[in-house]
């Protein structure tokens, strides 16, 4: 117990620290957040003109404008809380081997995947956690409203939202570690950033347009092996429920997205102590 | 003459030789640099399947035309079939790789900052012509290196171009509008990066500008699918001819006296952007002071 009070208060530390030294630079710090929301803007305007042209993405898929912003939404919060805690720490992990710093991480008392996962916070990345939540509200308030077919919520509804969402920064969390880990290996990756990139994209549609032709081996790809499509489509699909009357996530892909979030932490973990195992300092 | 044109070449195989020193992780990367591609396949062919069944949508419009993705046949967007839009993605990004001056703008700043412009103050060589010709030597190794990833993916997706090969003429028509946009790309980013002159720091200054680029140049989507004052809008900035303009010149979107019009309307662009570059370089210069060694 009281170890992992002490875990909290250090990780508590860090966010102190990171919030300081964000505030430190106040203009950046706006700038960041300015840019960051426009980037997303223009995504939503891109969405808008789409949905200028077709009613749904998908015919009877059940995606149709305003469900398809709950979808939206719920990328952009898990992204930017992905990007608030561990976008620079992968960085900063990956500068740490380079440079043998690592060094420095591997004697303090404290669990080094731990460490290496927390140690900073990009605070303004959560700008996007907010407009992700506007987008949310004003996509639910029209689906609540509708005339026919209004959708119905309630609190279990979000706890299970958010719990989902949970196991989805999870899994993209695991994949993002186990990329950063293997630089231990290679030395540098700066190409496993475009590959995290390119994984990620295809977690920002729904999972249905996959599940044709040769779409198929890669929704089996991302859903079973990598599971990345889990990560936004189980939790959008819980809040937004596109294919009412009746819940759209069965069971069995709720309780699959529960066991890939649990597996994809243990492998990730067994690949950091693995990797580790290989780290040779860089220092003289 | 004879001096120039060899100061020139130095310049030139000095930038390719910087450049094809990593060219198999160079050629990995581009390779990858299609994989989002993929994505966009699936979710506009799932678009287009949704307007040719729900009967009454916005779009569909009637007309004959094979999708190369099968499925969506008959349906449009903007004048798009399923395979246009495909074929626009991919040609798209060959515009992309002629405009798109990656460093261009942040190298200049950095050099103004750093003092490294120094240099061309006090030596016989214009800072413009040297960043060209580097510019040139760093295109013609990435084309060198680029064009088997890209042979490759244009051969498989070779289903998408349902009209095959446009007329010589209207190929004339597209290297001329890629080869423009190369000059276009680079004479704005320089202008962008000389604004460095007067602010010392223009990184942000540069993601507004790759914002408007890539919501605006019809990298993100065929500049036709915007609604009517957006598109008139668009249509009188510069942007559009970075992406948008060569890939439909050679989807024949744009034709006749509308491409004739396209292609003069872009070299008065050029002619613009090159005399403003070298009216801010020319007041920046006198406005630079350096000191140190």
């Amino acid at each position: 117990m009281r170890r992992s009070a002490h875990y909290l208060q250090v990780l508590l530390t860090f966010a102190r620290n990171s919030l300081i030294r964000d505030l430190t630079f106040r203009t950046n710090f706006l700038l960041q957040a300015f840019t960051a929301t426009s980037w997303t803007l223009m995504n939503i305007g891109f969405y808008l003109i789409i949905f200028h042209h077709t009613p749904s993405i998908g015919p009877e898929s059940g995606w149709g404008k305003y469900e398809f912003f709950v979808f939206l939404a719920t990328t952009w919060i898990v992204n930017s809380l992905l990007q608030t805690f561990f976008m620079p720490n992968a960085h900063e992990f990956s500068e740490l081997i380079r440079t043998g710093n690592l060094d420095f991480a591997l004697l303090k008392p404290i669990d080094t995947q731990f460490l290496v996962s927390f140690q900073r916070m990009e605070w303004s990345s959560l700008s996007n956690v907010v407009t992700g939540l506007i987008l949310l509200v004003v996509g639910l308030w029209h689906l609540t409203t509708q005339p026919d077919n209004p959708l119905v919520l309630t609190v279990g509804v979000f706890l299970l939202y958010t719990f989902y969402l949970l196991c989805g920064v999870t899994i993209l969390y695991s994949l993002m570690i186990s990329l950063a880990a293997t630089s231990i290996w290679l030395g540098r990756n700066q190409t496993l950033y475009d590959f995290w990139f390119y994984i990620t994209n295809f977690s920002r549609y729904p999972m249905e347009i996959y599940q044709r032709g040769w779409g198929r081996p890669l929704w089996g790809f991302f859903t079973f092996v990598v599971p990345v499509l889990l990560v936004i489509n189980v939790p959008a699909r819980i809040l937004a429920q596109p294919l009412r009357p009746g819940s759209s996530v069965s069971l069995a892909l709720a309780l699959f997205t529960l066991v890939a979030a649990v597996c994809s932490l243990l492998v990730s973990r067994f690949v950091f102590v693995k990797a580790l195992a290989s780290y040779r300092s860089a220092s003289s | 003459m004879y001096e120039t044109a060899r100061c020139w070449w130095t310049i030139l195989r000095i930038g390719l030789e910087e450049r094809l020193v990593y060219r198999g992780d160079f050629a990995l990367g581009t390779l990858m640099r299609f994989l989002p591609i993929v994505t966009q396949v699936f979710l506009w062919w799932a678009i287009f399947d949704t307007i040719q069944q729900v009967p009454g949508a916005r779009s569909v419009s009637g007309g004959g035309g094979g999708g190369g993705a099968g499925g969506a046949g008959g349906a449009t967007i903007a004048g798009y079939t399923l395979s246009n839009m495909i074929a626009y993605y991919l040609l798209s990004m060959v515009s992309r790789a002629f405009s798109s001056m990656p460093g261009l703008a942040s190298g200049g700043a950095l050099q103004i900052r750093n003092g490294e412009i120094k240099k061309f103050l006090v030596q016989p060589v214009d800072l413009m012509s040297f960043m060209l010709a580097n510019r040139v030597a760093h295109k013609l190794a990435y084309y060198s290196v680029a064009i088997l990833p890209f042979a490759l993916v244009f051969f498989f997706c070779r289903g998408y171009f349902v009209d095959g090969w446009p007329a010589p003429s209207v190929l004339a028509a597209y290297a001329a509008s890629l080869l423009m946009g190369f000059l276009l790309g680079f004479f704005l980013e320089l202008s962008i990066g000389l604004i460095g002159f007067w602010f010392l720091e223009v990184s942000s200054l540069l993601f507004l500008y790759m914002l408007l680029t890539f919501f605006l140049s019809g990298h993100m989507f065929p500049l036709d699918m915007l609604p009517q004052p957006w598109r008139y809008l668009v249509d009188l900035l510069p942007l559009k001819y970075l992406a948008y303009f060569p890939a439909a010149v050679f989807l024949e979107k744009v034709t006749g006296p509308d491409l004739v019009r396209g292609l003069w309307i872009e070299a008065a662009w050029i002619a613009f952007f090159v005399v403003f570059a070298r009216i801010m370089y020319d007041r920046g210069v006198r406005r630079y002071s350096g000191f140190g060694g």
